[in-house]
């Protein structure tokens, strides 16, 4: 799928930093219009199809597959030279910050590993300030992104219910193909949830349960597009539907979930307009005399050169604070703090999402009749945050939401399985271990949270002056602080799960914090790292329009995680390839008008 | 996706869906590996441009260009070793072995511990390039000659030696930390360590695996609820 280098020509009409969810859409659209793409991904190519381990048993691994720190999620997760910490590209804390930077240097990114939970932000979630005061408000609604939810859910494949509550909207009737049935810790989770007033409802995840309809949707998604219909419908006729089977965070040789890699980048080369570039780590802006920007400089990392490639356009999608840190590394005596930073908030309000969560051993899923509860991998039910009135009546204590991720049962046995069995067992062992272990084997679940962190001046990355990575860039220092909010969250996410555990006849493990700053993850440890470039409605107050293009440096745009003005408990993804795609219908208006 | 292979089917049902993850599998590093490196050059090139003699240093090799590198951090998933030398001596992995049956002993429904090759995924554990390796090898090599010494103490001869009811006698002290006396508290450590990796290496297994009725990782047409007898276990019917 990539070229080695650009080819001759040196000009391209666009170029796309990165090639996770935001470029890997950037590319896709633009390249679909028409457009000369060239694609910059400072990680090495990597093609699913041949690499990806399906089927694949712990055994077969070192460590029977377990995580290391070279390896955060287990030796079989699909990242490569990534995780919190990525060979030869440190970053640094200021003192008393503890945050983790997550990174994935490959093609496609960390598309390749993540959830696949794809939940659309709501009405409120884009006006929160007007709402309870905190924080900012975007500079658009749920109206304006709503036809491009729509528009993405169809391209990538995503299931879901038909469910239309507050603040979780639905979609529209042909939009998301049919949830899976639920396993059965779900169905238990559901009946139990349903007296304490918690809804369990079909997850939305980017997972196909049935093939796509090429012959229809592509038509659909790009009405007047002969070439988009075109390259769409070969690549949906190459994806198959889900098999059941095999962890999603592994890859997917067969297509049926969403990656970058098996999704977007494929009908972006069909059209021939679209040269990668991989082992590309951008490092500085190229600007003109007048301000605008020509291109980029790169490290070739295979020879450790630099190079440049130029363009009409720039569009950074390099996650963000990746993107942040290219902005910032621009400096020249024109833009003293960094590229588009006149508001001097690149960098500024950085935000992950809040999680914390608890175990529990349950006694009703003891004995189960053997069946198969591999399903889609990812959970097919989950919680979406359901205190919104009493919330805003100031009854809880913090501002905002959260919703429950859940999982356990009869999954594939692996490293670890059986830890702690002792404490239920009085320390079991001979043939007696091997009764409880039958006895016990499916009958734990796990409960995570995951909240939305309010934005504050205390959580921000910028360029530490005295250290560079082994291609010689400035490296991120990062400062990170929880507020009130926050904490208070994660602690009755953890009091939240131990009721449901209870109401459903089971047996708490570990300890329900009170403080929730003992029960909080780690900043960056949840992987959803927003907001160093906001959008806004004043120059003053965010680095770009509502279009994602900068204030500053008009033929510069962004389409990764930075662009965020909150964070939502809903995951990022679904929303940076919304933003993306939206971002890239105004670059060719503003292309058409003459603009840029 | 890549170039080199040949292009997906056009229309990818099921069976095509499983013949490409059996290809792909089979082919898998066959284009790594293939391109010459710095290290096979006879000549480089010089100041001015002069072709001389390739200095005699050891560069590194060229990565290949499309596929796993093989690094720690970029690993072939596909064709996966833990490659790191093994510490535990013959001695201690005999002794670890007898502590392994205790914890999991063949029965009517699958065999013991050590005949699956528990032993070996536990030498792998500790031997690993890890700081948490380093500590739990320093357990283990503690707890392995704790166990020879008390066994001595009670019965003059090592564990391995131990008859079944003796072997007991001795597990039965240390076979729970949170109610293990003082003097067996360390040891109690131990062997919980050793249940829970007993536990990892045996259930992982083909033998382990059916021996819980774990069914799944196969590939489904489709994907239906669980079954009618389920929903009436669960009371959900």
């Amino acid at each position: 799928m990539v070229q080695a280098s650009p080819k001759s020509q040196t000009n391209y009409d666009v170029i796309v930093v990165g090639s996770g969810a935001g470029g890997g859409m950037a590319a896709y659209q633009l390249a679909v219009a028409g457009l000369k793409v060239c694609v910059l991904e400072a990680g090495r190519s990597y093609d699913p199809v041949r690499e990806t381990p399906m089927f694949k048993l712990p055994r077969q691994a070192p460590l029977l597959g377990a995580g290391t720190k070279h390896k955060p999620f287990g030796f079989f997760d699909a990242t490569v030279d990534g995780g919190w910490e990525v060979p030869g590209e440190p970053y640094t804390n200021a003192p008393g910050t503890d945050f983790k930077w997550w990174r994935a240097r490959m093609l496609g990114g960390r598309t390749n590993h993540w959830g696949r939970i794809s939940l659309r932000m709501g009405e409120y979630d884009f006006k929160p300030k007007t709402r309870d005061g905190l924080g900012a408000d975007w500079p658009l609604s749920y109206e304006d992104l709503a036809p491009y939810y729509d528009r993405t859910e169809m391209l990538i494949g995503v299931y879901g219910g038909d469910d239309n509550l507050e603040n979780t909207p639905g979609s529209p009737a042909g939009v998301l193909q049919p949830a899976p049935a639920p396993r059965a810790p779900e169905l238990l989770t559901k009946k139990h949830a349903a007296p304490l007033g918690i809804p369990v409802i079909p997850a939305h995840l980017a997972i196909m349960t049935q093939r796509q309809d090429a012959d229809v949707l592509p038509k659909k998604i790009h009405p007047n597009n002969p070439l988009a219909q075109k390259v769409l419908a070969q690549s949906m006729r190459q994806r198959a539907a889900c098999l059941w089977a095999t962890p999603c965070g592994w890859g997917c040789s067969v297509k049926a979930n969403f990656q970058s890699t098996t999704v977007l980048l494929p009908p972006a080369m069909m059209t021939g307009n679209v040269d990668i570039v991989p082992d590309a780590m951008v490092r500085e802006l190229i600007l003109d005399a007048s301000g605008k920007a020509t291109g980029v400089h790169y490290i070739d990392k295979t020879t450790r050169t630099d190079r440049q490639v130029k363009a009409r356009v720039v569009v950074l999608a390099a996650s963000a604070c990746e993107s942040a840190r290219i902005m910032l590394n621009s400096k020249s005596p024109q833009f003293p703090n960094g590229v588009a930073n006149s508001s001097g908030l690149v960098g500024k309000y950085l935000m992950d999402t809040v999680g914390a969560g608890i175990g529990g051993q349950i006694p009703a899923l003891e004995n189960l009749p053997p069946h198969n509860q591999d399903g889609a991998s990812g959970m097919h039910m989950y919680v979406p945050w359901w205190q919104y009135k009493e919330q805003l009546a100031g009854k809880l204590g913090f501002a905002r939401g959260y919703h429950i991720e859940f999982g356990g049962g009869r999954d594939l046995p692996g490293p670890g399985i059986f830890g702690g069995l002792e404490n239920f067992t009085d320390g079991a062992y001979g043939k007696r271990f091997k009764q409880e272990a039958r006895r016990y084997y499916g009958s734990f679940l796990y409960f995570s949270g995951r909240g939305e962190m309010i934005p504050n001046e205390d959580s921000y990355c910028e360029i530490d002056p005295t250290v560079v990575d082994q291609w010689g860039i400035p490296v991120l220092r990062f400062h990170w602080k929880w507020s009130d909010h926050e904490t208070k969250q994660a602690a009755h996410m953890q009091k939240t799960f131990a009721e449901m555990i209870v109401a459903m006849g089971g047996k708490v493990q570990g300890t329900v914090q009170t403080d929730g700053s003992k029960a909080i993850a780690n900043g960056g440890e949840i992987i959803h790292e927003v907001g160093t470039c906001r959008m806004g409605t004043d120059p003053k107050t965010s680095v770009l329009n509502q279009y994602c293009q900068s204030w500053d440096v008009k033929n510069l745009f962004v389409t990764d995680g930075s662009v965020f003005v909150s964070n939502a408990d809903k995951n990022p993804t679904l929303s940076i390839l919304a933003l993306a795609w939206r971002t890239c219908d105004h670059i060719l208006a503003e292309m058409q008008r003459g603009n840029i | 996706m890549s170039d080199e292979q040949a292009p997906p089917p056009e229309s990818m049902d099921r069976r095509e869906a499983l013949k490409v993850i059996a290809v792909a599998a089979a082919t898998a590093s066959l284009a790594d590996g293939l391109l010459p490196s710095l290290a096979d050059a006879q000549q480089v090139v010089g100041p001015g441009g002069k072709v001389v003699p390739k200095p005699r240093i050891a560069a590194a090799p060229v990565p290949p260009k499309t596929g796993p590198r093989g690094t720690i951090t970029d690993p072939d998933l596909l064709n996966a070793k833990a490659n790191w030398p093994r510490v535990l001596t013959a001695s201690e992995l005999l002794t670890l072995s007898a502590l392994c049956d205790m914890i999991i002993p063949a029965d009517e429904k699958s065999p013991s511990a050590s005949a699956v090759g528990v032993p070996a995924y536990i030498n792998e554990y500790v031997s690993a390039p890890y700081d948490w390796a380093e500590r739990a090898l320093v357990r283990l090599r503690g707890g392995l000659t704790w166990l020879d010494v008390e066994s001595e103490k009670r019965f003059t001869k090592r564990f391995t030696a131990l008859t079944l009811e003796q072997r007991t006698q001795i597990c039965d002290d240390i076979c729970y930390a949170a109610k293990a006396k003082p003097e067996f508290v360390a040891a109690s450590r131990f062997f919980d360590q050793i249940r829970d990796l007993t536990a990892s290496g045996f259930y992982t297994t083909d033998a382990g695996m059916k021996d819980l009725q774990y069914i799944g990782n196969v590939p489904l047409a489709k994907w239906d609820g669980p079954p009618a007898e389920v929903l009436k276990h669960l009371g959900l019917g």
